[in-house]
């Protein structure tokens, strides 16, 4: 079945506010294996010239893929979840993600269009801080694989 | 711009000196191991529970050769061949790379070997360079076109 592309152009505003620990990045530094100390260390941050431990660049898609599944289980869209793979990511940041940030999703359905028998949708994430000075611009295309595909 | 630490090249930490960086240069590669006691942590991490990334018998159910990497564990792992090289990760301003091959995660204390390499393929006027990397597990390349742009 088709997505509904009605949904192009769609937003979806923050439902909720994400709080960067210090624990959370050092938890995901380890899980990627990565002991750059800026991840862990202030004051090392500090040396590197931020004010806190920055998050590493693809940490962020903690918060994403729950904005994105939000999106993609919504049943109007008709989205086949079991079909569905990842098929890229880009993020643009406009500053490192910084211990003590509290983090805003803006997600947007930005295309969905069908090739070859699948279905692909085109989604952008704008992470705000409170001060709603933008921090990064998450891209995801997610590929519905048809069923002769 | 910060200049105060770290600095592609390979050099020590100079404080204010000019990068030295062309197009063509190399970053130092890497070759890291992705196991099955990994995945579980990153699935932990960034709260990514697909089981076809822990559970060996739902991956095969759909089709699957065998538990694969998540592609963003890989793009993170991936993306630390630029980030070693640049010494402030808070430099790449920009990532991106198409998931277009799984990497296959045996369940052997070995895991899965991927490679990846990068080198710079453009500098600006501005200072920002781009880096194109190569990331490969079992000779084939698991990421297309991954690209980073990097404050220098």
């Amino acid at each position: 079945m088709p997505l509904d592309q009605s949904f192009t152009g769609r937003s979806y505003p923050p439902q909720t506010s994400y709080e960067v620990s210090r624990e959370k990045i050092r938890e995901f530094a380890d899980a990627i294996g990565d002991a750059n100390p800026v991840y862990r260390d202030p004051e090392a941050a500090r040396e590197a010239g931020h004010p806190d431990v920055i998050a590493p660049p693809t940490f962020l898609t903690v918060i994403n893929l729950a904005a994105i599944n939000a999106i993609v289980t919504d049943p109007e869209l008709g989205l086949d979840y079991s079909r569905m793979v990842h098929g890229d990511q880009g993020f643009t940041h406009t500053r490192p993600v910084i211990a003590g940030d509290v983090l805003q999703v803006t997600t947007h359905i930005d295309a969905i269009m069908t090739r070859a028998g699948n279905d692909f949708i085109n989604l952008r994430a704008d992470i705000t801080d409170v001060a709603g000075q933008k921090v990064c611009t998450t891209r995801a295309q997610l590929v519905v694989r048809g069923e002769n595909a | 711009m910060n200049t105060a630490y770290g600095g592609p090249g390979g050099g020590a930490p100079g404080r204010g000196e000019a990068p030295h960086v062309t197009a063509g240069d190399e970053l130092p590669a890497l070759e890291v191991r992705i196991t099955r006691e990994q995945l579980v942590r990153y699935a932990g991490a960034a709260l990514d529970f697909n089981p076809i990334h822990w559970n060996e018998a739902f991956a095969k159910d759909v089709g699957l050769p065998d538990v694969i990497a998540h592609g963003m564990l890989t793009m993170a792992v991936a993306g630390r061949v630029v980030t070693d090289w640049l010494g402030d990760p808070g430099r790449l301003v920009d990532f991106s790379a198409r998931f277009t091959r799984p990497v296959v995660v045996p369940n052997t204390p070995e895991g899965a070997l991927v490679e990846i390499t990068g080198k710079v393929a453009d500098v600006k006027d501005d200072g920002v360079a781009r880096i194109d990397l190569v990331v490969k597990f079992d000779g084939k390349t698991v990421l297309g076109k991954p690209q980073a742009l990097v404050r220098l």
